[in-house]
């Protein structure tokens, strides 16, 4: 088991139960009063700690060494999946993954940032840091399934685009620039939902659509905590302050209607029982694709637009319009 | 060239527009050191007379340039709310009261509509000088209102960006404005109401990575930094040191996302020309 800072007074609560049932298995003394008493008080312990996390700790638990990642929910999730390489132009980037596949015999396409299991991986998936072939390979998906009328699902976990000269040669900006635009006229329905890390363009950039979730431990943000703790308070320090006040969590999220919904997660977070993540998370985007496949292509695709034309916060002041001369008149 | 001589004309009697233009007498060069005064500057589009480098200068210093001698500007009533009370090293609420104080802008960008050589043209400039260009809330639903304008009036619609990125301050409202700002422009598109989308030193971030490269005519001025990561970032990333001319409009013009690298004296008549070319209807 792997135990996050805050999570360091459970450490010691477990190690004290694998202690006092191996003297149980080694001798004929009766544990079973003790294993109660330290399940009853491991029980309490993380009651106190997981109904109380704050934004860091969040932000943490989403980076959870154990946690699922696109993969997994998608084999979870589908009965069958064809995964699908390449964006035809370049390269395959194995930070985006994503396919056709059947949840409860409909079919879509499922894609979504994947980062590693192990150290070998992690280098493998670049960290789920995707280049610009990635982006592409993901639209050339959406594409596809607005050919085909399948409905288009997205994963997202990332730490952002991958900051890289060739990146950049090759138009990151573009290809996530290219992806919001033609997400937004996507007339095949979109659900997206935020699985782990949701940093910035990097993210945005499969992250457009009708139905956008988070699950309850994740983050969205323009920026990461460290990152804007390292611009703003020019210093590597502040990542916790930064975690509070950029206000990243799935509660604002939705408390500010930039999302549709939350999903729960098991307690303690998703790593706790996967396959209870992965049928919640089924659930919601079976229930989100019934609710969006009853719209016409029109009216989704207005509906998408209207409500992204909502989004933003600001105040009004009188002013009094008047033509202006320029400097040469 | 009578617009070019009545705007050299005008730049020499110019004195409200200062917003972002060099001020003083005196003009050091940021790229070859030479001095210049600013009545120099001025009547050279704000270009360095000696090595052509183009100073940054605000979203009134462009109006200037590429109206033909009046305009509207639009939306100044849309104002920043500290929404989050985001608090750095200081409030986001004193930051605002202060760069409104010292740009006498009402935010990052401006809105205008006017002719340009007698063709109406609806212009969206950021101001660098108001929190770094950045991107929030107000900034994204003015250029939403700008698209909504050039819609209703049937207008070519044209951005100049020239900022470092999203408003972090604003968090994921202002990551947001990438989607709504993208998501709008659909529409000019399928109106068929073209976008020229000009890029200015600096465009980075997610400024880059919506709007600014959308456009159906992508364009820049000369030697502008233009990207997604900021170069420091990348550096960091990948430990080692950028090559020569990296992230400037050359670069993305030889990587294939410009169409073509204006000079900001030229600017104007290039406008002129894609705005009547774009103009003519299919004959039939
Ligand atoms: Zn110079």
């Amino acid at each position: 088991m792997v135990f996050l800072d805050f999570e360091k007074p459970l450490e010691s609560l477990y190690e004290q139960l694998e202690k006092i049932k191996q003297v149980g298995a080694e001798g004929d003394l009766d544990v079973a009063p003790m294993v109660k008493e330290l399940e009853d008080k491991i029980y309490t312990k993380r009651k106190e700690i997981y109904e109380n996390l704050n934004g860091w700790q969040k932000v943490q638990l989403s980076r959870h060494p154990e946690r699922p990642y696109t993969l997994y929910y998608i084999e979870q999730m589908c009965s069958k999946f064809v995964e699908l390489h390449g964006d035809r132009y370049f390269k395959d980037d194995n930070a985006i993954v994503g396919g056709l596949g059947i949840i409860d015999g409909q079919t879509v396409i499922i894609l979504g940032q994947q980062k590693g299991v192990n150290t070998k991986m992690r280098q493998f998936r670049n960290f789920g840091m995707a280049n610009p072939e990635g982006y592409r390979k993901a639209l050339r998906l959406m594409k596809m399934a607005e050919r085909f009328n399948f409905p288009v699902v997205c994963l997202i976990d990332t730490p952002g685009a991958y900051p890289g000269i060739e990146a950049e040669e090759r138009g990151q900006a573009e290809a996530i620039a290219r992806n919001l635009f033609e997400m937004a006229k996507l007339e095949v329905p979109i659900v997206c939902c935020v699985i782990g890390e949701g940093a910035s363009g990097g993210a945005i950039g499969i992250g457009l659509g009708d139905r956008v979730f988070m699950m309850e431990n994740t983050w969205y943000s323009v920026i990461s905590p460290e990152s804007c703790s390292s611009i703003l308070w020019r210093s590597w320090d502040y990542k916790e302050k930064a975690a509070e006040a950029l206000k990243l969590t799935a509660d604002h999220m939705y408390g500010f209607g930039l999302i549709d919904g939350i999903i729960k997660e098991p307690f303690g977070g998703a790593h706790n029982d996967p396959e209870q993540m992965a049928t919640n998370l089924k659930k919601h985007i079976k229930k989100a694709i019934a609710e969006l496949q009853i719209m016409t292509p029109e009216d989704r695709v207005e509906t998408r637009i209207e409500k992204y034309s909502q989004m933003g916060q600001f105040d009004r002041v009188t002013v009094t319009e008047k033509s202006k001369k320029t400097a040469k008149s | 060239m009578g617009w070019f001589n009545r705007l050299k004309d005008g730049i020499q009697t110019a004195t409200k527009y200062k917003r972002e233009a060099p001020d003083g007498l005196w003009y050091k060069c940021r790229s070859c050191g030479e001095t210049s005064t600013s009545k120099e500057m001025r009547e050279n589009y704000f270009k360095c007379p000696k090595c052509t480098y183009h100073v940054r200068i605000g979203s009134g210093e462009y109006f200037d340039i590429i109206f033909d001698g009046e305009y509207k500007e639009l939306f100044n009533e849309l104002t920043s709310k500290d929404f989050l009370e985001f608090t750095d090293l200081k409030p986001y609420h004193e930051r605002l009261v202060s760069a409104k104080k010292k740009t006498k802008l009402t935010d990052a960008i401006s809105v205008a509509s006017g002719n340009v050589n007698q063709l109406p043209l609806v212009v969206a400039a950021m101001d660098f000088s108001f929190i770094g260009g950045s991107m929030g809330s107000v900034v994204g639903e003015k250029i939403g209102l700008a698209i909504d304008h050039s819609l209703q009036s049937k207008t070519p619609f044209l951005m100049i960006s020239k900022s470092g990125g999203a408003r972090m301050m604003e968090s994921a409202f202002s990551l947001m404005q990438m989607a709504k700002t993208s998501a709008k422009l659909t529409r000019l598109a399928k109106a068929g109401i073209p976008y020229f989308s000009m890029l200015t030193d600096p465009t980075t971030g997610g400024v880059t990575a919506s709007f600014a490269m959308l456009g159906d005519i992508n364009f820049a001025e000369p030697k502008a930094l233009i990207g997604f990561a900021g170069p420091r970032v990348i550096k960091e990333t990948i430990k080692r040191d950028l090559p020569e001319g990296f992230q400037t409009s050359e670069f993305l013009l030889e990587n294939g996302f410009l169409d073509f690298i204006v000079d900001r004296a030229d600017l104007k008549e290039k406008l002129t020309d894609l705005l009547t070319i774009f103009s003519i209807k299919n004959a039939s």
